[in-house]
């Protein structure tokens, strides 16, 4: 079973006083995330990432098809005990204290009191707030304030978790312990949906994403087939060469590129074709060393440019 | 049900804790207290004055903090966001709605509770620093039949308090403080409206107010103040069957609340 499913889901907003038009925020997403891995959903700003969010958490509802919580559909009240929710940019009621609301929202979930307290204690402790527990939330920092919000999406040790940006706020160190947790959840077996703008978070924590752009998905798929389908050549790493070697190598198109990276060792940027393999026997026929070969590829975000940077159109439809 | 409790107890400790709320009330206990210093101007009739006044600043203050606390209850939370990780918990929307009206309602109840009570101890304290005076009145000083009239704005407020959430479930928070406050003014001249078709020739505009008179909430009915301070008899079926209507359109202005709340979007 599917832990989140999207079948061509669709939000349109009407805009324009005089002449309204419906803009199309979300446009036949269909996406699939499978129980226990870690989804990135990335996308620049206006991709419609917290648009996909807010409808699986019901607080906008689609224009027209459907989405998909463990197999029930979202906002079904059993999907919610068994799911958490980090808005972007959280915000929280000014006069409570991170334990109260903390205890607030377990109360809501069923618990005990003491059940209530136990978890608030340990969540704030997990995130880093422990000792500003008795502090009024309007007294708490951006950065704090996302440690909250993270605390509160664990509350109910969620199957399922929804995380929007959830690295906004965090300092290097932040932004590495929540990194940790995320992975602390993927073991646990939990499934993890997140959006983000960096790259680099998706690209550590991530087997699979999606990219969008302009409320169109533009590619989903698992990292490594992404990022392997688009190696660009290869960087092979060699001892023993002489200079007029080299410069065959060079003049035959074998070899782009040569930097020398040590005494007599020298790393060779390759093309696809000829394949490395060939362009390596005959070095070492010649008299080199091998020391690696490694693929050269895209980077997610190099990825992720070209991929954006294609998609086009407007996003307003004109009514019938 | 459960969800209910626990949105209500939450939206009446955030209450107890901003301290607007604690200016309003110290404000309208302050006011009551200096009734003794009006009432002195005024030779003979200085009990009814206080008395008048005193029901006045509860109904009034009361208003007030129905008002605009109402407006803000759902406004705030989608303002500040706050709705974003509070909806996607085990609740129905209705339930958040429903525990957001009586945590201001249980927050009105408390606030009224102490005005009433500072209310009753000055006319306490005029009682022994005047042990004559309720010979010179119709009715003793701290009568109790006023209970009857602040049970009334009681009901009347939760009424206002309904009519506020309802508007804000849709409009700005300056908006619906205006439509609720014209409703609250029109509802008080809503038997005027049933006699204005005695007067106009038209009869499809008699028609109307006479229409109007039916959907909007009579709040007349339930101002029995003077009736109470000039120790005229308010029956107890009357203060029950006022009391019925009151609940009555609550419902209905809640319902209407819950089904608009239902459907919206939190962009």
């Amino acid at each position: 079973m599917d832990a989140i499913r999207t079948e061509a889901l669709t939000k349109h907003y009407t805009v324009g006083f005089w002449r309204p038009r419906p803009y199309v925020a979300l446009d036949g997403l269909t996406l699939q995330v499978q129980t226990g891995e870690v989804f990135g959903f990335l996308g620049p700003n206006g991709a419609g990432k917290t648009t996909t969010l807010k409808l699986l958490m019901q607080l906008i509802f689609p224009t027209s098809g459907r989405a998909d919580i463990l197999g029930k559909p979202a906002g079904d009240i059993d999907v919610k005990r068994r799911i958490g929710y980090l808005p972007e940019n959280p915000y929280f009621y000014d006069y409570l204290t991170a334990q109260e609301l903390l205890e607030y929202f377990a109360s809501l979930f069923g618990y005990s009191p003491a059940e209530r307290r136990t978890r608030a204690s340990r969540l704030l402790d997990e995130v880093g707030i422990g000792a500003e527990r008795r502090l009024q939330l309007r007294k708490f920092s951006k950065g704090m304030l996302q440690r909250v919000g993270i605390a509160q999406a664990l509350i109910n040790e969620p199957e399922v978790v929804f995380l929007d940006e959830p690295m906004s706020g965090l300092d290097p160190i932040g932004r590495r312990e929540i990194r940790e947790m995320i992975l602390r959840l993927r073991d646990r077996g939990c499934t993890v949906f997140f959006s983000s703008h960096v790259l680099a978070d998706a690209e550590t924590l991530c087997s699979r994403v999606a990219i969008m752009a302009k409320g169109r998905l533009v590619t989903a798929g698992a990292l490594s087939d992404m990022l392997a389908f688009q190696v660009r050549g290869w960087e092979l790493v060699v001892s023993g060469l002489t200079d007029a070697v080299l410069a065959a190598a060079k003049a035959r198109g074998d070899v782009m590129r040569v930097t020398m990276v040590g005494p007599a060792r020298h790393a060779l940027d390759l093309p696809l074709d000829p394949p490395p393999e060939k362009t390596l026997a005959a070095l070492i026929a010649q008299g080199a060393c091998l020391v690696s070969l490694t693929p050269i590829r895209d980077t997610l975000e190099d990825f992720f440019v070209q991929q954006v940077s294609g998609a086009g159109g407007s996003r307003f439809r004109e009514s019938a | 049900m459960k969800v209910i409790g626990l949105v209500a107890v939450n939206v009446f400790k955030e209450s107890v804790r901003d301290k607007v709320l604690y200016s309003i009330v110290a404000f309208a206990v302050m006011l009551m207290s200096t009734t003794y210093l009006i009432g002195q101007l005024t030779a003979g009739q200085d009990i009814k004055i206080i008395k008048d006044l005193g029901l006045a600043s509860i109904s009034i203050f009361g208003l007030l903090i129905a008002i605009f606390i109402g407006i803000g209850l759902v406004w705030k939370e989608v303002e500040k966001r706050s709705i974003y990780t509070l909806l996607p918990k085990p609740m129905r929307r209705q339930e958040f709605l429903l525990g957001k009206y009586f945590g201001l309602v249980l927050t009105l109840v408390i606030n009224i509770a102490v005005m009433t009570a500072a209310f009753y101890l000055v006319l306490a304290l005029m009682r022994l620093l005047e042990p004559g005076i309720d010979a010179v009145s119709a009715a003793p000083a701290t009568d109790a039949a006023m209970l009857k009239a602040i049970a009334l704005v009681v009901v009347e407020l939760m009424l206002v308090t309904a009519i506020a959430l309802f508007f804000s479930t849709f409009s700005s928070p300056f908006l619906s403080a205006l439509l609720t406050a014209g409703l609250w003014v029109a509802g008080h001249f809503n038997s005027d409206l049933r006699n204005f078709g005695a007067v106009v020739a038209s009869p499809t505009l008699a028609q109307l107010t006479r229409a109007m008179y039916y959907v909007l909430p009579n709040f007349s009915a339930f101002d029995v103040k003077s009736q109470v301070v000039h120790a005229q008899a308010v029956p107890a079926s009357y203060v029950a069957l006022t009391c019925a209507y009151g609940l009555t359109y609550i419902a209905l202005v809640l319902v209407g609340a819950a089904a608009i709340f239902a459907r919206r979007d939190f962009k």
